[in-house]
């Protein structure tokens, strides 16, 4: 009866269901669906230094989106902890292939386990993947204005051309990256 | 209490993303392959879910609970290069990690720990951008 909660749920389920999250969040607090923000207000919050970027207002602009970010966090513990999918992700075969090329060979959790691991930290890789990838998602998104939730979705779902723009931007990266970069670090 | 509301849509989004494995650093990589539709499949009809209740807002001028008129503020697209440069390094990092900033804070939270480290690198990429924003081409 409760299988649902351990079982994958498949795209036309989970993806209406995050489309609905932006009026949600417009009817009960008139707020823009986004989540790279958060990550302005805890500078802004925690280590502002004389930066005007982060002079402002933290709790007033921000608090919601903190708490927010603050949920997705519990979710995540519910969703992959609590209620953990025992079966590994049905991966499609050619980029398990793919992959296995470039020496993978855990493919038992969310992110292969090699790498994204504190043993991984100290590899190559994993300085580049985790310490750099991470560093370019936060400067890029306050570069472009958004990330996946405040530019892909949000803004896409208001016309905005700016939006699109950035979306097209974020597959320039990412097709760089998987494409060109991955297979010289491996 | 006010905040109760965003903490139940955030744990609500965040239990998405995992159950639908958007948070997986294997199915960005099938995405940015082009080897399977589930990606696009989430992405797209989360976007037409938002275009039609955007659209149906709008149309009615329809206000929020506490009696506002829902206001949407259009992002600014006077400025091109920071979207196209931006948005190219957040791909990067996307690739890089599997993980926009949602999925990195659920990751954490599924009990990878060490998630904590790219979200830190996060924060410090923020804190740069914010530091030479002023000689950067927007």
């Amino acid at each position: 009866m409760f299988e649902w909660l351990t079982q994958p749920w498949p795209w036309y389920v989970a993806g209406p269901i995050i489309g609905l999250i932006v009026p949600l969040l417009l009817f009960l607090g008139n707020k823009q669906f986004g989540i790279s923000s958060s990550l302005r207000h805890t500078c802004a919050a925690c280590f502002p230094g004389n930066i005007s970027f982060f002079q402002y207002d933290w709790k007033k602009e921000g608090l919601w989106n903190l708490v927010l970010v603050l949920g997705v966090f519990i979710g995540g513990f519910l969703g992959g902890y609590v209620f953990k999918n025992p079966e590994p992700i049905a991966l499609s075969a050619s980029t398990i292939a793919d992959l296995q090329k470039l020496g993978l060979t855990d493919f038992s959790g969310f992110v292969p386990a090699e790498i994204f691991s504190w043993s991984g930290l100290g590899s190559t890789q994993g300085i580049i993947m985790m310490i750099l990838g991470g560093f370019l998602v936060g400067f890029g998104a306050r570069y472009a204005g958004g990330c996946t939730s405040g530019h892909a979705i949000s803004g896409i779902s208001n016309l905005q051309l700016a939006s699109l723009i950035a979306v097209i931007g974020f597959f320039i990266g990412g097709l760089v990256v998987t494409h060109l970069v991955l297979p010289l670090i491996f | 209490m006010n905040y109760i509301k965003y903490l139940l849509i955030g744990v609500l989004f965040g239990f998405i993303l995992t159950k639908s494995e958007v948070i997986s650093w294997f199915r960005i990589q099938e995405m940015f392959r082009f080897q399977d539709f589930h990606m696009y499949g989430v992405i797209g009809t989360a976007i037409v879910v938002g275009l039609i209740s955007i659209q149906i807002i709008k149309r009615f001028n329809m206000k929020d609970v506490d009696g506002n008129p829902i206001s949407i503020p259009p992002k600014d697209a006077s400025q091109k290069k920071r979207y196209i440069i931006g948005g190219t390094l957040f791909g990067l990092g996307w690739a890089f990690t599997g993980a926009c900033p949602a999925p990195l804070f659920a990751l954490f939270g599924t009990g990878i720990t060490v998630f904590i480290v790219p979200i830190l690198a996060a924060l410090a990429g923020t804190w740069v951008y914010g530091a030479v924003r002023e000689s950067l081409p927007h």
